[in-house]
């Protein structure tokens, strides 16, 4: 493969849950357009997340422009997403959609520091799209799979990503295992239950 | 002296379209070298080879290596690799400089490879459809991607059997994560042989023309761990989006713009998941066939997930 052509950011598939605890974002370069990462704490760097979930709530909260948020549900938790004037294509979708609706969201992560100090982590969507409840199953499945390879190479030596989930996070991956179980669960669970936002 | 034999044979096979030597003059010149003169052997091959290299007004680089090695062509992964194919010509392609002698793909059982002839080389000419023994061709790379090139001293046999040109499609799968410009209802120069997408009217090559109308999509496939650019053509496309060319057509005269099509479509396949088989033209995989993938099956399955889940 070639090294020379700027290669696109892969869309990392993580659950709600795991993505809500990250907070770390980093450069690799001091490239001024240098991607920005958020650490996962699985061990692994996201630029862009791919979630299909289900879309339960939508808002207008723009004060002067239209800013819609959406809430996106997955078996584990709760996406927020945020699209305004600079995202005209994710923010009309949002604003047409009628939750609930199952949909799939591209996007880059983006975090933001509360006045209590917490980090926020929220999606800022570069398409939202309508999709089926068998492309919902298997990104629940697919997830699962990616998280669990990330639990599995998490001891390898030379995986920097988890060498620096554990300098910045010290989270227990055990969780994210817990988290994928219950999802595949949910699978067997909603599958006579067609268009029902999982409990 | 087993060992300068060897030597004395590969330089024999070397040379042997080339001029006329015997495999023991070889070996005495070489034995000669390392015996009488205590030259290291890699050191009297050099100055043997280059002895004969003046003989026969051959410059080094032009000398394939003895015996190259039999190779499909799918199995070449490494540059400047001096291989022996046997191959049908499978397609020539127009000579774009007149350097060029020749242009095209080879086939054999394991898929096509790109090849050159170069005008200096003054080799006979291939034809398409025929099969050949090729002997003695270099392997190129050009990002990531590789060739062959024919040169002087390759030597070119007509085969009476005919070469079968293996299927060298890829699969890959992913959800349809982003479609790129230039995709929906785009315009193509009409000039022969052109066929350029046009941009606001206008080929790069042709200027100003009259475009003709056409289906494309150019998306990127992610699977989580890697991405891959798809194009899907006109009849692809109409099956993917469920949009043809008429009902496109239709769609921009309505909205007085073209780009209404290129969104529709997006809004139908952005976001889902798909299989795509065909063969690989640059960073493109080139959409034969394709499925859209829902639910769990085999490369995602619920069941094997939770055990392989449980005993982390």
């Amino acid at each position: 493969m070639s090294q020379s052509v700027p290669s696109r950011e892969v869309a990392r598939r993580v659950f709600a849950s795991e993505y809500n605890d990250a907070s770390y974002t980093f450069k690799e370069s001091d490239d001024e357009r240098a991607p920005l990462y958020l650490l996962l704490p699985t061990g692994e760097r996201a630029n862009r997340v791919f979630i299909v979930g289900t879309l339960t709530e939508k808002e207008d909260v723009g004060e002067d422009s239209e800013y819609w948020r959406g809430r996106i549900v997955d078996p584990t938790g709760t996406f927020f997403t945020y699209a305004g004037q600079y995202q005209p294509e994710a923010a009309s979708a949002l604003r047409e959609l009628e939750p609930p609706a199952y949909v799939a969201v591209v996007g880059k992560p983006r975090t933001y520091e509360t006045d209590d100090g917490n980090v926020n982590v929220s999606v800022r969507p570069e398409s939202i799209t309508t999709v089926d409840a068998a492309t919902r199953d298997r990104w629940v499945a697919e997830t699962a799979s990616r998280t669990l390879d990330r639990i599995e190479a998490f001891d390898d030596e030379g995986n920097e990503y988890a060498r620096m989930a554990r300098d910045q996070y010290d989270l227990p991956v055990e969780e994210y295992r817990d988290a994928a179980v219950a999802a595949l669960q949910s699978l067997d669970d909603s599958d006579e239950l067609e268009g029902e936002a999982p409990a | 002296m087993a060992d300068l034999q060897t030597h004395a044979d590969e330089i024999h096979e070397q040379f042997s379209d080339h001029l006329d030597l015997t495999v023991e003059e070889i070996e005495e010149r070489l034995a000669s070298l390392v015996n009488e003169y205590s030259v290291p052997v890699d050191e009297a091959r050099r100055s043997v080879v280059n002895s004969y290299l003046d003989e026969a007004g051959l410059e080094r680089d032009e000398l394939g290596p003895g015996g190259a090695e039999q190779a499909l062509v799918g199995d070449i992964d490494e540059d400047e690799q001096w291989v022996d194919l046997r191959v049908k010509v499978a397609q020539l392609w127009d000579p774009n400089h007149e350097s060029i002698a020749q242009v095209g793909l080879l086939g054999d059982e394991s898929g096509t490879i790109k090849f050159v002839s170069f005008a200096t080389s003054e080799l006979e000419e291939l034809e398409e459809g025929a099969s050949y023994a090729l002997s003695n061709v270099v392997t190129d790379e050009y990002q990531g991607n590789y060739s062959v090139k024919l040169n002087r001293t390759t030597t070119i046999t007509e085969l009476d059997e005919e070469i079968e040109v293996g299927d060298d499609s890829d699969e890959v799968e992913g959800a349809l994560v982003d479609i790129q410009s230039g995709s929906g209802l785009i315009k193509r120069c009409p000039e022969d042989d052109c066929t350029r997408v046009l941009q606001n009217g206008r080929c790069n090559e042709h200027g100003q023309v009259d475009g003709e109308f056409d289906l494309r999509i150019k998306a990127v496939l992610d699977d989580g761990d890697a991405v891959q650019e798809v194009i899907f053509n006109e009849e692809a496309t109409a099956e993917l989006t469920g949009i043809g060319l008429d009902e496109a057509k239709q769609m921009a005269q309505d909205a007085l713009d073209t780009t209404v099509v290129g969104e529709e479509m997006a809004d139908r396949i952005v976001g889902r998941y798909y299989r795509v088989r065909g063969p690989t033209l640059g960073r493109y995989v080139l959409a034969d066939e394709f499925e859209e993938l829902s639910g769990t099956d085999d490369t995602v399955d619920a069941e094997s997930l939770l055990i392989r889940a449980r005993s982390l």
